[in-house]
Order: structure tokens, then sequence, then C-alpha cells
């Protein structure tokens, strides 16, 4: 890794190199692309939320004028079971499910049928033609009802996975997860106080501005095209692959720019919808996810009941945990309880805990991921819980979790020992931030909670080009959620020494680029950032044998600096250094263009802490919870673009203020979305928040060149509890359940 | 000898065995060495993470194995 | 039902355009116009992506009727910046990284230039309350309330 050192570019705020685009309105985001002869889709969706689906008849809709293509769940091939692939895993057969449904519509909004027509509202009308006949089942829609014994069951084919015995009977319960460790009945009795809580967070929506969109157009050799928003271009082609049975080479996907997607936008939804349309009508289909579609039918986060009994010393140091932790998968098996279970504990150093998670089938739609999966579900319980833990023994929020903070060498509650990590330098620097030495204002709390987030590595390429006149191309294959052009060509300028000004990135689509994972599991600067920095060593090295060659000299004479070969130093002092321009002046003399190129699966990514408080303050008439300040703190490795970083800290600070204070999923007994809109699902505003004040901790990741480490996903797992545990500090009373909305709050204060 | 130890959701293709000790150069050897001890576990262990003394791997092959390697197989990462 | 025969102008420039009836300006400006700059997030006036000025009143463009632009002067994102390059606004956008994903930037861009021609001095509270209509999933509002300030200061000495 490189030495810690003053560096000439990293570190600096210049102006992205796609900004200019982003604030003239020139982006080009999913639903800007029109192609001629273009027709729209649209897609018919189930009206209940459990059905078995008897007849579906498109014919009608077909002899529509204007209507060109019409398919349905036997339009597609026989869902095959097997590895879908990506980050997560996951079936193929259910992704190919909830893209279309074949003999059951699992939730309200699942796609039944789609047509392609030459205007929107002739699909609309065409939808109505289209028949279907259901056969309606009892909808299930409670967590906790679902986990019961004789509950209904979403799936008579879902056997529990990872019992200590073959499930006999089928169940709702798609699998169970323990981790254990030590003695906690022994680590109980050795407590000197105990505490428990039990904590219920209902379906939330990642809530990005842009609906998905795509347009898909397939010539007559079967050969796809594939416009869309997406966090990973190459992913969601091999997802499309697989649910149509087509070869990758006949699918070109070019990842448009993206309007949001948090974990929302690694899945297929309409993708594989557009492309048999335009199969069928031989046309390019565009297609557009409604925002009621989106929040009926895209993939929300799972709900979660969670249960937690902490036991501790007077001193603070925690002697047993236990965590009871599960979670909504909606339709499909797939929640992120894996994760949840994994990250529960995570920051703490315990020698006794047990930890038992479950991912549960309802009729809600399948789940997706919402930055750091399953993480800020559980952390909302710990920290919490946490809280209680740290009233009963008197001590400052900060110092029990110092107490017990994980640190390097410590063995992490998911297994392996932790290498070097920040969590203790993120407490110790908000303990003495001056935003924590400030009063708690007069009728507000704090609330204190630490966030943990592993980091992905993965699979990423890069090439760098050489221009004729010495500037540099990268090409890589990461679509640009918030600022990641710029993250690359600030790696670059300082790898190969030459001005930021002289980069351009491009993000290449699927036949341009290297293959590349998502944009996501906060792994773009890390991953994408080696590759890019790994082919820029490339280009160096080219360089310096062009030089050599230049100079008649061997290529162990020669040196880089500053974006120049030199000659080393104490030898042939008399030649000129060479620049990037020089170097390709000569170029195809000394053998041609110059590419460099790096494709590598990412090693070492490091774990990424969190400590944030914040001062919010209930109004005991009304329940409703204002927050007056709030101070996120994270260790970043190293901030290649600080305000990009401070970007991510801040933006999820607010979504998870938004989860913890207002967003829910109301569904009705019968399964329907009630607030499918951003009214009455309400994300925070601008008027709602406060400056969400940053500081960026450093503790260098060693397997990074520059010491990165990803944090995108961390900084939604700390604001639940930070409001939560405000909310406690402010009224007395612990409201467990999310979110903290004006009822609810105010329920809680008149039963006190 | 690398100690190897197993999450519970693995325990199915481990006949229950929690943990063991495998002399592997690298992870190829180590899944070779596993699959000769546990017949069938090949499949599912190779798309497992694993983390090796302390860093975290998806998709390891080569990645090399020390004579005191601390070795967690572990539920493959996501993210959003 | 026929379509109706529009004339208007946006940006500056006489636009002619048929539409149905029910149809948005929206709608109208994105798929028939090819000014795409402007977003729709939403179709019902609660996330401001599709902001434009209308006759210089800030609306969002799909809670108008694409009928209802007839003699009217439309100003979308398209026509902030000019010949002489961008409007301070994008420029303090760009240089406070005030978008991360920046669909929502169109819809703020054309908001506060609104917002600063009515308020050439707005406090925070103001800036809040005034941009409440447009919503951002990515920055949690801080660096955009930010580059707005700046704004106002620069236009405030440019004056």
């Amino acid at each position: 890794m490189a030495e810690a050192k003053d560096f000439k570019f990293i570190g600096s705020r210049p102006v992205r190199p796609d900004g200019v685009d982003k604030v003239t309105g020139r982006a080009q985001f999913g639903a800007d692309l029109n192609l001629p002869n273009m027709l729209y889709g649209r897609v018919l969706r189930s009206p209940h939320a459990h059905a078995r689906i008897k007849r579906v008849d498109v014919s009608a809709a077909l002899a529509m004028p204007g209507v060109y293509a019409a398919i349905s769940g036997a339009d597609f091939p026989g869902a095959k079971h097997g590895d879908i692939g990506g980050e997560g895993g996951g079936d193929v057969a259910d992704v190919a499910k909830n893209v279309m449904a074949r003999d059951k519509v699992l939730y309200h909004g699942h796609a039944v049928a789609a047509v392609a027509a030459t205007s929107a509202s002739l699909a609309e009308a065409a939808l109505e033609a289209i028949e279907v006949e259901y056969d309606v089942l009892t909808p299930v829609l409670d967590l906790d009802a679902a986990m019961a014994a004789d509950a209904p069951l979403v799936n008579e084919n879902c056997f529990t996975k990872n019992l200590p015995e073959p499930a006999e009977k089928p169940s709702n319960i798609a699998a169970v997860m323990n981790l254990a460790r030590g003695d906690v009945d022994e680590g109980f009795e050795q407590a000197d106080v105990i505490v428990e809580g039990e904590y219920r967070i209902p379906m939330v929506h990642q809530g990005y501005i842009e609906p998905h969109a795509c347009t898909a157009t397939v010539n007559e050799a079967g050969q796809a095209t594939v416009w869309t928003c997406t966090q990973g271009h190459f992913s969601l082609r091999s997802q499309t692959a697989s649910v149509l049975d087509m070869g990758i080479a006949d699918l070109k996907f070019i990842a448009s720019e993206i309007g949001g997607g948090f974990g929302g936008k690694t899945v297929i939804y309409l993708e594989p919808l557009a492309v048999l349309l335009s199969k069928q009508s031989q046309r390019p289909v565009k297609m557009v996810m409604s925002r009621e579609e989106v929040f009926r039918a895209s993939g929300p986060a799972a709900g979660t009941h969670c249960r937690i009994r902490l036991g501790a010393k007077k001193d603070g140091t925690i002697t047993a945990a236990t965590a009871w932790l599960a979670y909504e998968a909606g339709a499909f098996e797939g929640a992120p309880m894996g994760p949840g279970a994994m990250c529960v504990f995570a920051p703490y150093d315990l020698e006794n805990f047990r930890i038992e998670g479950f991912d549960v089938l309802v009729n809600k739609p399948k789940v997706a991921a919402y930055r750091a999966p399953g993480a800020p579900q559980a952390a909302h319980a710990m920290e919490s819980a946490l809280d209680e833990l740290a009233r009963e023994l008197s001590m400052d929020p900060i110092d029990l979790r110092l107490v017990n903070a994980a640190q390097e060498g410590t063995q992490a509650a998911y297994g392996p020992k932790f290498p070097a990590i920040g969590l203790k330098e993120c407490l110790e620097a908000a303990k003495v931030h001056p935003n924590y030495a400030k009063p708690v204002p007069e009728g507000a709390g704090r609330g204190v909670a630490v966030g943990f987030w592993f980091n992905a590595g993965m699979e990423s390429s890069a090439e760098v080009h050489l221009n004729e006149d010495g500037t540099v191309q990268i090409i890589e294959g990461n679509p640009d959620i918030g600022g990641s052009r710029a993250s690359m060509a600030l790696m670059a300028a300082e790898t190969l020494g030459v001005p930021y000004e002289n980069i351009r990135v491009l993000v290449g689509d699927t036949e341009a680029s290297g293959f590349s994972a998502v944009t996501g599991g906060s792994r773009t600067t890390f991953a994408t950032g080696m590759a890019v920095i790994q082919a820029c060593e490339d280009v160096i090295a080219q360089c310096k044998a062009r030089a050599a060659a230049t100079w008649g000299v061997d290529e162990d004479q020669v040196a880089w600096e500053d974006g120049q070969a030199v000659p080393v130093p104490g030898v042939n002092a008399e030649l000129k250094p060479l620049s990037l321009a020089d170097i390709m002046k000569n170029a195809a003399r000394t053998g041609g263009p110059i590419l460099g190129r790096a494709s590598l699966n990412a090693r070492g990514a490091g774990a990424g802490f969190s400590v944030n408080f914040g001062d919010l303050k209930v109004d005991d008439e009304t329940g409703k919870v204002d927050v007056l300040s709030y101070t996120a703190v994270q260790d970043a490795g190293k901030a290649i673009h600080p305000a990009y970083v401070e970007g991510q800290m801040q933006g999820g600070a607010v979504q998870g203020l938004g989860w913890a204070l207002n967003e829910e999923y109301v569904f009705d007994a019968d399964g329907v979305l009630e607030n499918p809109g951003f009214l009455d699902y309400r994300i925070p505003v601008a008027s709602d928040m406060p400056m969400i004040d940053t500081q960026i901790i450093e503790v260098p990741n060693p397997s990074h060149p520059y010491g990165v480490r990803g944090v995108g996903e961390t900084p939604l797992c700390a604001p639940l509890a930070v409001a939560a545990n405000a909310v406690r500090d402010a009224t007395g009373v612990r409201v467990t359940d999310l979110p903290l909305s004006p009822p609810k709050v105010l329920a809680a204060l008149e039963g006190a | 000898m690398a100690r190897v130890v197993f999450p519970d959701h693995l325990l199915s293709v481990t006949g229950g065995v929690r943990e063991v000790e495998v002399a592997a150069a690298n992870v190829r050897d180590l899944l070779l060495a596993l699959e000769a001890q546990f017949p069938g576990s090949e499949e599912t262990l190779a798309k497992s993470a694993i983390a090796i003394d302390g860093q975290i791997h998806q998709d390891a092959y080569l990645e090399p194995i020390g004579s005191n390697s601390e070795i967690f197989f572990m539920l493959r990462l996501e993210g959003g | 039902m026929s379509k109706l025969h529009v004339t208007t102008s946006i940006n500056g420039d006489p636009v002619e355009f048929l539409t149905a009836p029910e149809q948005t300006l929206v709608d109208v400006l994105r798929e028939q116009l090819d000014l795409t700059g402007t977003k729709e997030g939403c179709s019902t006036g609660d996330c401001g992506a599709c902001s434009v000025l209308v006759d210089g009143r800030l609306v969002c463009a799909c809670l108008v009727l694409a009928a209802e632009a007839e003699g009217a002067e439309i100003t979308t994102i398209e026509g902030i910046a000019t010949a002489d390059g961008l409007h301070p606004i994008q420029e303090k956008f760009l240089e406070h990284a005030a978008l991360q994903c920046g669909i929502c930037t169109p819809g703020y861009i054309v908001a506060t230039k609104a917002l600063l021609e009515k308020h050439p001095e707005p406090d925070e509270e103001t800036i809040r309350y005034w941009l409440a209509g447009n919503l951002c999933r990515c920055t949690g509002y801080d660096k955009i309330v930010r580059a707005v300030q700046d704004a106002a200061t620069t236009l405030a000495h440019e004056a």
C-alpha cells in the first residue's frame, strides 16, 4: 500500500467529470431513451395478494389496433432452479416467477401479463382486455402470524432450510440461521444487570426518485440491446439471460445514468418483459414503472421483529447477548437475515452470544437490498438495547460502547478476526466532537448509535487508454450513482501523476467494458478503484518501456515521476523527461497505441464503522419528532473525494431518519398497499432536516493502494437507533416499534 | 494445520461437523481435501464466502493458506 | 377525440405541438419535444423532479395539462444555461457536490431559480421550506442548501 503521505490529487474536491451534463439536463437516465418505431409497454398486475392463476388469455389485447405484442407467464421458458449469480445469490426460478407470475400470484401487484402498443394510453386500454381467472387464497400478511405452526402457506413446497433435522412439514419459514459462541446462560449468571427489548419495524422502500425504466430492442437475429437504469448492467444481463434462457452474447446491456438505487436496482423487473415484447413485435419497447408500481411491485426492504437480551457487569462489560431476528422475505425466500444476524453484534467483542435468524415468507413484494441489507434493522434493536443498558449502568452511551468495542484482532461475531478497523477511533472522535459537548437543547433528547457493514470486494475491470495528445481515457463498468467517476479520475491522476482535468471516465456498456460486479456493496471506490489503479500501473510500465526505447537505454534505467518518464537518479542526467504527450507523439514508432488493463476479484475489503448522534425534540401535544441536529462520524479508510464521502454519510443519515420517524408500508387486510405514493409514503423533505454534520475518520485499509474502505452502506445502520434513543432521552419513554410517527409517539406518551 | 470452522447453515454438508483441521496450500486444495472428507460438499463450499486470517474472500480459489491459518466459511455477502 | 393544437414558447423558442387533451406537459416535453431534461418521478406532483416555470411561476409539469401551455412562456432545465455558460446556480451545485445521482437536480435548479428570483437573500429556513417540494433521496439536503446559499450570495454580488 502507498505510504501515508500528502496526496497530490486524492483528498481534493474537484467537480465531477459528469457534472455539467447532470446540471443541464443532458445526462440520459433510464426513461430518457426514445427510439424510432418504438412501442410503449405496460404491465397487468395482480389484484390479489395471494391467488392461483387458473387462466390468462392475452388474445383479445393482441387483437386490438395498435397493440403489437402481449405476453404472460406462458411466454417464458420454464422457471428452472439454479443460482442467479450476482451478489447474494438466489434461485433463478424465484426471480423468473417474480418477474412474471406462473401458476400463482404472491402479492398484490405481482406481474401477470404485459403488452406493447403504439402509445401508453393504448397499452393501458389493452391491459383491460386481458382475461385472467384467479382462485383467490388467503394472504399471509403478518410476520408473526406467518411464523406460526398452523399458518396458511405462501408456498406449499417451502421447507425450512438449516434445521438440525430436515423439516417434515412445509412452512413459511424458508430458512433459519444460528450463530453462537461460548455459554450465554453462564454469561447471564455473571451479569450484574440484564436488559431486554422487543422491536418491530415495518416494510419500507429505498425511495429512489427515478422509477425503474428501460428500452429494449431485439433484431431479427435475436440479438437484444437493453438500455436500463441499474446499479449493475452486467448482473442484470446475466439475470435476464437466465430467466429468458438466452445466450449472454445475445444480450447487450447499456447502463443509463441512474436516479438512485440503494440496492433496489440490482435485480431485474422490466427488462425481461421488454425484451420479450420487443422480440414478439420486432420493434423497440420502452417500459417505465409508475411511482405506484415502484412501491407495489419492486423490491422493498424487509420488515422485522427482533428481540435482544443483554447482560453486563457494572463496569459495562457485556457478559452475554442473545438476538432473535425475524425478517420478512416477501413472496420468495431471501430476506437478508443472514447479514443481519452477522452484523447485529459485530461491533462488539463478546465472549458469549447466541443469534437466531429467520427468513419468513409473506404475501408482500419480494424484498431487495436496501443499503447494508439486514443490518439497519438489527442495529436498531441492538443499539436500542445498548442504550437501555447504558441507562441501567448510568454510563455515557459512548463509554459503554468503548468498553466493548471490537478492534484489530477481535474475533468478530460472524467468525474471523478483524483486521485493522476504525470503530474505537470513531467512538473517540464522537466523544470529543464539539457537537457532543453542546448541551442537549431544552425539551430535546440525544441518541447515540454505532453502525457497521462488511463492505464487499468482488470483480471489477478497467482499461486506461492514452489519447494521441497524452490525455487519458478510463473505461470501467460501474454505473455512477454518487460521484464514482470523480473518484476513479482522482485515483488515476494520483497513480499516473497527471492532472485530474486530463482524465475522462466512461462507464462502458457490457460490450465496451470488462465484466464488473454491481455498483453497490460499498465496493466501487475500493474494487473498481483498485482495477483503475492497476490499469494505470500497466500504462506506466508500458510508458517506461517506450521511454527506454526512445532514449536507447535499458528499461531498468527509467523511473516514473509526476506523470513523466525520467532517468533513474545518478545516470543519464542529460536525458530530458518525457511526458505522456511526448511518449504518445512517438507511440506509433515505439510499438503502437498504449492501453493499460486490469481485471480482478478484489481482496481485502475493509469493514466500515460509524458512530452517529443526534438531538431530537418531541412535541408532547402532537407526538411529532423534529431533528434539531445530527452528526455522523465514519471511518472511510481514505476519502478519495471527501465531498462524495460526506454525501454518502449525509444521505444515509437522512434515509435512516426517514425510516425511523415516518416511513412504513401500510397494508390493508387484503394485502393491498394503501400508501404507494410520495404523499403518503412520506420520505424526509428539505424542511424536515437540519444540516448533517460529518467527520471522516481515516484508518487506512491496508489492502487498498490508497487505503480505501467502502462508505456507501454503513451510513444507514446507525440513524434508526439514534432516533429511537433520542426519543427515549427526550420523553423518558422507550418506543420500540418504528416508525416513531406522531400517532405512535403520542400513544406511547399517553400510555406512559 | 489450518483450523477450519463451519457456520450452522453449512453443517448439512459436513454431517454436523463444526470444526476440522486441514493441511492445504490454498483454497483449491482445501476444497478438494474437504470434498474427500465430506463427499458432495465442494459445490456448496465453493459458493460460500471464506475468511482466511480475517480477510473475507468471495470466489476464493488460489488464495494461499498458511500452516496456522484460521479459516471461517461464511454466508456469501450481499450489499445494496 | 381529436388532438389539440398548442402554440407556445419554450426556453425562448416558439414551439407548436399536437396533444391529447388529457396529456400532461411533462409527457409532451419528454416524449414529443425531446426535452428529456425534465424528469418524471411520481406523476402526482409530490416529488418536484418535473419542476418547470410557466410564465415565471414554478409548477410541476406533471400537474399541468399540455394544453395549458397555449400562449405561455415555459422555462425548462434546458433553458437555464445560456450561450455564455452555466448559470451560477448550476455552478454552485457542482462546486458543492449538491448532487449524487442527479435525477432531482434539473428540478432543483429550476426551483432554485424561482426561489432566488422571489427571495434573493433567503435564510436557511426559507430555502428548506421553498424547496420542500423537491425530493432528494441521495444527499440528505445538506449540500443542496449550501449550494443555494452560495448561489444567492453570488447572484447578489453580480446584481
